[in-house]
């Protein structure tokens, strides 16, 4: 049996499937978002979003198809020149980029224009996998811990620049790879722990209600464990600094810029502004949840329809989807995205080298990061930051990076018998 | 030790994925404020107002219609002009005038339409229509006004106006909004239900700016306004415009009824004034104005002003006494001015020469024998008793309440009670001699211009009549108008009763009334006056005619006008000779009667 042969009997057609399910799904609801009933067009036509966005998914699949062909071992020669390559456009867009909205994203020629923050999580997640294959790589070991999170910060250090803080905080999503492949419990427990108490000192009224629960709980740890000095002293530290911590974000969140103040504030009372900051969120809950549970029908959506959601074609394209489609057509999208995620973790976890499952973990951990936060966004579960929907939102390089992203992974995968490396 | 982390990974999927889905079936699904929420969004409510009924007069004029007003509305995003000179004389419109139109037009909206010209003439309009395609951003948009083309009647008609509070918190069936429309007073007001049609409805869909994207759900859940019904009035246009002809410069009313069927044919209520005054965006302005006119013109004085009947109250007592058996027409009494004051005429007289001699003593003394019949000893409780039987006839004339005519706001007068004279002297503390005022139509008693048409109506009638109304027919159905109109109503004296009075009445004429005589049309009528403590009597006038076959019943004051055979007995006169002979020869009295000024 040829070489050539085995390969593609490997490819992963589920994946790919699923893949094609979301694009399509995602083409039909972009073109629902900019459907003028009065001024009709067809959804090939070239002045509309739908029509620039089939041509996107023309030069989608010639990138997927010279994934496929390509030499399955470039990727892994060539990870960390793509990451320094990203790094260096990622320096030069605000000198040579356009700006839009003060935002300085986007770099090219003419009309063919890239956001190299979106391709530098590939790159990052490449350079991730080539970093961490090296035999004496161990993520219990803080030496190692911490260069990993060099290579993560530093990506997320030049996207903040530009400044794009929603895209960089997607570079956390790495810290899911991260924990698969060693890292510390403890960190991801402390992590949490954080955001929960955030969440709550935000949220809450009375910060004194939080503070009892705090003393409650290290009281009730400190009552069940052993009553060894040491232990005691350092749940009592522990505890004392999340009551300084409680006191200290309000004080922490006053000093943030205020349109991002207001995006948190939002979160937890979505009535605080909903002409102003709260638009969005308002409007984009409206859309969705007036879509009941099948839907007002393809291209009857009238909350998008009529631009009463903001940047709907792009971040907020999953308001298309619950106007028209309601629960029934969210829970199909949502089940789409959670069937893909879990056959990647299974894909990632029969990886014969520690390259290819770390690579694998990243997509993943990019894929959910975005899944979950966006979603969650469009229905006030999460501060609105402005990142898209994977394989959904309109918008060229959004597009190609997510399926770059994976598709490098399905070859990746598709290859996997052949690939024998070190796996600890 | 790292092996139970990817099954970690895949639960914390799950649970986002159930989070979320949870998340959305709680907002999609449980809450449905969204979607209400979304359809005030998205879906706007426009009410298509129907057309206001019309009113013809009893011979098919039109009084009242709804004349379209065109106003030329901007869109200031669509709307381009190259060559603003050439614009400007299209639309007859000044440059700076267009200048600051379309910046206030800017200002409030850059894609909703304002008014650019507004009320546009019918002419202009079709002068311009060819040129509005020429124009992006620019069309015309129709809404009527109510219109009277006679200007006249306009106290019957009434007028529209904008609905007020508290009418919007009586509209339990929530018909009305905030800004509508309604009748107010007159016909329009009394007849609104009839007049305002059926409002239908337009569900449009709007973007988020507010621009107009098409019908809701293909206008499925549209409704069509249905046009309001046409009235057919009693009125007879001609008889009202000569009414208020003979009326200017006098403060009065003259109401003119047909005899046989209650309808009215004249209702005059002077000063009056000109209808279209209070048509559309004039009303505001002009409402005030009319308001503290000190005159009153938006007094209906027909309906509204009470005067005392005086001496044409002598033949509702004649009529009463006849019935009561208290008097024939043998019955006789000496004019015994002690009594009461009286003027010159030969003495005694029976009673047809009571009532051509109007003779104040003579019903003096027949009052008494009226209320006085000694079914009790004490004579105090004896008038009481005779009082109130009395009144019991009095009011089967349509005296001492409203007639229910088809206005709001009708007065009913008052005949005193004696429960009335118990209130202001004490039970027992009262008799004949207190009250006999009543006699002769003066004192506690208060009758409208309409009741004394109505009157007339019954003693051409001979002892019925019909409740006096403004409609006869409804979309042209005689038989929707209210079913008490066409209800014969008695008033309890025999019909032989009144051929004495009929003749007295015409031969009266010739006695206090000589002007008011009509060759070859035999008049009944009675003189009156109504006493006006502040000045000058009011004149009174009631009459029928023919008297062989009425048709016309009429009643005319003329306020400071002195006594009833001048000024009122003319405009009666010549009111009858205009109806039946639809034309007036009597120019002379005409001109007097125009000429006199009584204000």
């Amino acid at each position: 049996m040829r070489q050539d042969d085995l390969y593609i009997n490997k490819i992963d057609w589920v994946t790919i499937l699923i893949y094609a399910s979301l694009v399509i799904i995602g083409w039909f609801n972009i073109y629902a978002a900019v459907f003028d009933e009065q001024n009709a067009k067809s959804i090939f036509d070239l002045s509309i979003n739908s029509g620039q966005q089939l041509v996107r998914i023309g030069a989608a699949l010639i990138m997927i198809l010279l994934i496929m062909v390509a030499d399955y071992r470039l990727y892994e020669n060539l990870s960390m020149i793509l990451y320094v390559f990203f790094l260096i456009l990622l320096v030069v867009t605000p000198f040579i980029g356009k700006e839009v909205n003060g935002q300085i994203l986007t770099v090219g020629f003419g009309s063919v224009r890239i956001q190299p923050s979106e391709f530098a999580k590939f790159a990052t997640a490449l350079a991730l996998a080539k970093y961490m294959e090296r035999p004496s790589f161990d993520l219990s070991q803080v030496k190692y811990q911490l260069q990993a999170l060099v290579i993560i910060m530093i990506p997320i250090v030049l996207i903040m620049l530009q400044p794009d803080t929603g895209t960089a905080m997607v570079f956390f999503a790495f810290f899911i790879m991260l924990y698969r492949e060693g890292m510390p419990q403890k960190y991801y427990v402390l992590a949490l722990t954080i955001i929960a108490i955030s969440l709550f000192a935000l949220g809450v009224e009375n910060n004194l209600y939080l503070v009892f629960a705090i003393a409650a709980g290290v009281g009730f740890l400190i009552f069940l464990g052993k009553k060894k000095i040491s232990r005691i002293i350092s749940f009592v530290v522990i505890g004392l600094l999340m009551i300084a911590y409680v006191y200290s974000l309000d004080y922490v969140v006053s000093k943030l810029p205020q349109h991002q103040q207001n995006r948190i504030m939002v979160l937890f009372n979505p009535d605080l502004d909903p002409l102003g900051v709260g638009w969005n969120v308002t409007q984009s809950k409206i859309a969705i949840g007036s879509g009941g549970f099948l839907g007002k029908g393809y291209l009857e959506g009238t909350q998008t329809k009529f631009d009463f959601v903001p940047e709907q074609h792009t971040d907020f394209i999953f308001c298309t989807l619950g106007e028209e489609f309601g629960w029934a057509g969210s829970f199909i999208v949502i089940l789409l995205f959670c069937t893909l995620l879990i056959r990647l973790v299974i894909m990632a976890e029969r990886q014969k080298t520690r390259f290819s499952r770390v690579y694998g973990y990243c997509v993943i951990s990019i894929l959910l990061f975005h899944f979950m936060v966006n979603i969650a966004m469009t229905i006030g579960l999460f501060p609105v930051i402005g990142i898209p929907l994977p394989f959904f939102s309109y918008g060229g390089s959004s597009l190609w990076s997510f399926t770059i992203l994976l598709f490098i992974f399905i070859k990746l995968d598709s290859h996997r018998i052949q690939m024998l490396g070190r796996m600890n | 030790m790292n092996e139970q982390r990817p099954i970690t990974i895949i639960v914390v999927i799950v649970l986002i994925g159930v989070v979320l889905l949870t998340k959305l079936f709680m907002i999609q699904v449980l809450d449905d404020s969204f979607l209400k929420r979304a359809e005030r969004n998205a879906v706007q409510r426009l009410v298509d107002h129907p057309y206001r009924g019309l009113v013809y007069d009893r011979t098919g004029k039109i009084m009242v219609y709804n004349n379209p007003i065109f106003d030329l509305m901007v869109i200031p995003k669509e709307f381009n002009v190259k060559d603003t000179t050439r614009f400007c004389e299209i639309f007859n419109i000044a440059k700076e005038d267009l200048i600051e139109k379309y910046t206030a037009a800017r200002k409030y909206s850059s894609v909703k339409p304002s008014i650019l010209i507004p009320q546009v003439s019918t002419t202009e309009f079709a002068k311009i229509q060819d040129y509005l395609i020429d124009y992006p951003g620019l069309f015309v948009t129709t809404r009527s006004v109510r219109s009277y083309p006679q200007a006249s009647a306009a106290n019957a008609l009434g007028y529209i106006g904008e609905i007020n509070a508290r009418q919007l918190e009586r509209d339990t069936v929530r018909y009305y909004r905030q800004g509508d429309f309604v009748g107010l007073s007159g016909l329009e007001g009394f007849y609104e239900k009839e007049l305002r049609g059926i409002k239908g409805v337009k569900y449009k869909m709007v973007n988020v700016r507010g621009v107009d994207k098409g019908s809701f759900k293909d206008g499925d859940y549209d409704t069509a306004s249905v046009a309001g019904r046409n009235l057919t009035s009693t009125i007879d246009l001609e008889l009202q415009l000569y009414g208020e002809k003979l009326m200017e410069g006098k403060v009065g009313s003259v109401v003119a009824i047909e005899p046989k069927t209650g309808e009215i044919l004249a209702m005059i209520s002077a000063p009056t004034y000109d209808p279209n005054l209070l048509a559309g965006s004039k009303f505001g302005s002009n409402y005030g104005v009319l308001n503290k006119d000190e005159k009153m013109p938006l007094f209906n004085r027909p309906i509204m002003a009470m005067y005392p009947p005086g001496s044409i109250f002598k033949i509702v007592q004649s009529l009463i006494g006849l019935q009561m058996g208290v008097l024939t027409p043998n019955t006789t009494y000496a004019c015994n001015r002690s009594l009461v004051a009286c003027h010159n005429h030969p003495s005694p007289v029976n009673l047809f020469g009571a009532i051509r001699n109007s003779c104040n003593p003579y019903y003096h003394q027949a009052y008494r024998a009226m209320i006085n019949q000694e079914v009790s000893r004490n004579t105090f409780k004896d008038t009481e008793i005779g009082l109130d039987k009395w009144r019991e006839s009095v009011l089967l004339f349509g005296l001492g309440g409203p007639l229910g005519i088809d206005m709001y706001n009708e007065k009913g007068g008052s005949i005193p009670s004696s429960s009335y004279y118990d209130r202001i002297y004490g039970v027992g503390r009262w008799k004949y001699s207190t009250i006999y005022s009543l006699s002769i139509g003066q004192g506690e008693m208060m009758v409208t211009p309409l009741q004394m048409a109505n009157l007339a109506a019954i003693f051409a009638n001979k002892g019925y009549y019909y409740q006096p109304h403004l409609i006869k027919a409804i979309d042209g159905d005689h038989t929707k108008i209210k079913e008490e109109f066409r209800i014969r109503k008695e008033v309890g004296v025999d019909a032989h009763h009144f051929d004495l009075i009929q003749d007295a009445m015409a031969e009266a004429i010739y006695g206090t009334a000589a002007r008011a005589a009509i060759p070859d049309i035999t008049i009944a009528g009675k003189t009156g006056t109504a006493q006006n403590p502040q000045g000058e009597d009011h004149s009174v006038f009631v009459a029928f005619a023919p008297k062989e076959d009425p048709k016309i019943a009429i009643a005319v004051y003329v306020e400071n006008a002195g006594w009833g055979g001048r000024a009122a007995a003319s405009t009666a006169s010549l009111m009858i000779e205009k109806y039946i002979k639809r034309e007036v020869k009597r120019l002379g009295l005409e001109e007097y009667v125009i000429a006199g000024k009584f204000m």
